[in-house]
């Protein structure tokens, strides 16, 4: 039994990591559904150097004799594709060219997909060959296998930024809606609290869980695929706060009036829908145009996702990130000052 | 609780008005509540009873009209006057995920003075239910721990919005005592009811309200005795009947 009375914000913070925590269902959320994310994306890019090429050849006169020419190419996969097949096996990309016999041959094949240029490449090198082009050198071969420069390294910070701007936006935002349609806002307005506390402290609650959830997909990003920091882990904790308290002002800001979960579910959709698409979480944002990079460079999850991938892969310095950081404190000040002006109580 | 502001009333409003877009909430209302009386504010649903008590509390803003609570005023004294209040809303539901102990503890980080939090518990008397979480309370319970929030402060004056609605007849009781004990220390209650006998027991004096009106005020035996030596059984419903020619309750 305490007499000693704590500050409002110790209680008010507590207070909220407790509904959390007590929720066992969104613990195992928080902390599973990165994971499991990070396990299947691992695995499903683990083995890209020795990913074959699918080829198809239609079948038909001189079918036989391509096929075998391909075949000397260990690093092409062909088979035989009837007429009626061939759109459809290559719109599903079972194969990723098709060979039509003839004198020359003909090559269908999607130039908008990466792996479809790579196989038809990788098959006119061996047909040619095969007709009896010789190569002038042979290069010397250097894989890449080095840690840090794999897809999963460059992915894992992407999903620690995506993360922390879901499980922000989510937690915070339906709990002040919760609270909101069970009118204990308007009676917590009623008592001497400060509102800048109440709010403040959301956030930090936020802080909480993160060293969780963060905490969780890294060891186990270590654990599993060797994924390591070339920066300080100081520096990648530091940004992670820094991106919390920037996602927390967005989801005060996303929930500041909302007076129903559907409500608030909308306006966050609105607000993450951009990020996941432009934010650079599972492909670079470099494949967007120019002209929209700008705008790309100024949302918060852009900026978090490249402070940590400038921190754990490029061992980046606080200076080298001084822009990011930036723009991460401009949107927690701006979002959770709107907060404050907007909040409805009742 | 101090008796040094007796001069003064504890809530003085005049020329109240609140409109809720076409529909007229409180139209034109005076009340002089003095310190340590219980007052309550009596009529049927949608008289104006919620509104009025609101803008008291300093939860709405009156379209017009003048409110002093405790010689403050809303707008100018807010943090000073919300540390002298208790309130009880109505319908505010607690986080069913929070102990008992733990919402009184989180409420009582707010004021800068009052009991502490076991001394709260043994007032409402949830001392047994102190680990308890707040979804396993009984109906009673919670209300006895939404007093119990209203009270951490050791208020001057408290304001209760139909605290008793949808108890059962041993949870009222228990309530009325645990306000009766609250008044016998001096302090002053402003509650709204559509009960008449909870106004009758609890009550020095009632405002009698309808359509945004005060239609009638004062003790509530006076009022009944107003009615005449005809009606020698009457009560405040019949005070009610008399002045509208309606029933208080009509469920």
């Amino acid at each position: 039994m305490t007499r000693h009375v704590r500050h409002p914000l110790v209680e008010l913070t507590w207070t909220r990591v407790r509904e959390f925590v007590r929720e066992p269902e969104a613990v195992f959320w928080v902390i599973v559904f990165p994971i499991a994310l990070a396990l299947a994306l691992g695995i499903g890019f683990r083995s890209n150097a020795s990913e074959p090429v699918y080829a198809g050849v239609l079948d038909g006169a001189g079918s036989a004799g391509i096929l075998s020419s391909i075949a000397a190419d260990p690093s092409i996969r062909a088979r035989l594709v009837s007429e009626a097949d061939a759109e459809r096996a290559l719109r599903n990309g079972d194969v990723h060219v098709i060979v039509v016999p003839g004198e020359p041959p003909t090559y269908r094949y999607d130039p908008a997909r990466p792996e479809s240029r790579l196989a038809r490449l990788a098959v006119d090198a061996a047909l040619q060959r095969a007709a009896g082009r010789t190569d002038r050198f042979a290069a010397r071969e250097q894989p890449v296998q080095v840690l840090g420069s794999r897809y999963i390294d460059w992915l894992i910070p992407g999903l620690v930024g995506m993360n922390i701007m879901g499980t922000g936006m989510w937690s915070i935002g339906y709990a002040i809606v919760y609270a909101r349609t069970r009118k204990l806002l308007k009676r917590l307005a009623a008592t001497p609290m400060s509102r800048a506390q109440f709010l403040l402290a959301q956030i930090l609650a936020r802080l909480v869980f993160l060293v969780v959830e963060v905490g969780a997909l890294l060891v186990f990003a270590y654990a599993v695929f060797s994924v390591t920091s070339r920066g300080p882990l100081a520096l990648v904790a530091a940004v992670c706060v820094l991106g919390a308290l920037a996602f927390g002002g967005l989801s005060l800001a996303a929930a500041s009036r909302a007076q129903t979960i559907e409500a608030v579910s909308g306006w966050m959709n609105a607000i993450m829908m951009p990020m996941w698409i432009l934010s650079g979480v599972f492909f670079s944002a470099a494949h967007f145009p120019a002209f929209a990079q700008p705008f790309i460079r100024a949302l918060p999850l852009t900026a978090l996702n490249d402070a940590l991938r400038a921190v754990m892969l490029d061992g980046a310095s606080v200076a080298a990130i001084a822009r990011e950081v930036v723009t991460l404190g401009v949107w927690t000040v701006v979002s959770f000052a709107f907060a404050l002006k907007a909040f409805r109580w009742r | 609780m101090s008796d040094a502001g007796s001069h003064r009333p504890a809530v003085s409003c005049r020329g109240l008005h609140k409109k809720y877009g076409d529909v007229v909430a409180v139209a034109g209302l005076d009340l002089e509540i003095r310190a340590g009386e219980c007052f309550g504010l009596l009529g049927p649903n949608g008289a104006g009873k919620t509104t009025t008590i609101e803008i008291l509390e300093g939860l709405l803003e009156p379209d017009a009209g003048d409110v002093e609570v405790l010689g403050l005023r809303w707008g100018r004294d807010d943090r000073a006057l919300r540390q002298k209040l208790g309130i009880q809303l109505q319908d505010t539901q607690l986080s069913d995920k929070l102990c008992v102990d733990e919402v009184v503890r989180l409420f009582r980080s707010f004021y800068h003075q009052g009991p502490d939090v076991d001394a709260v518990l043994a007032m409402v008397e949830l001392e047994s239910k102190r680990r308890a979480r707040v979804s396993s309370l009984s109906g009673g319970q919670k209300q006895r721990l939404a007093i119990a929030l209203a009270l951490v402060n050791d208020p001057e004056l408290l304001f209760l919005d139909e605290p008793t609605t949808g108890l059962d007849p041993q949870s009222r009781r228990q309530l009325w005592a645990l306000l009766q004990t609250f008044r016998s220390r001096g302090g002053t209650i402003v509650i709204t009811t559509h009960y008449m006998d909870e106004a009758e027991v609890l009550c020095d004096r009632v405002a009698i309200i309808d359509q945004g009106r005060v239609i009638a005020i004062g003790a509530p035996r006076d009022l009944v005795a107003s009615l005449g030596p005809d009606h020698p059984n009457a009560t405040l419903e019949d005070v009610f009947v008399a002045h509208t020619g309606r029933h208080l309750r009509d469920d």
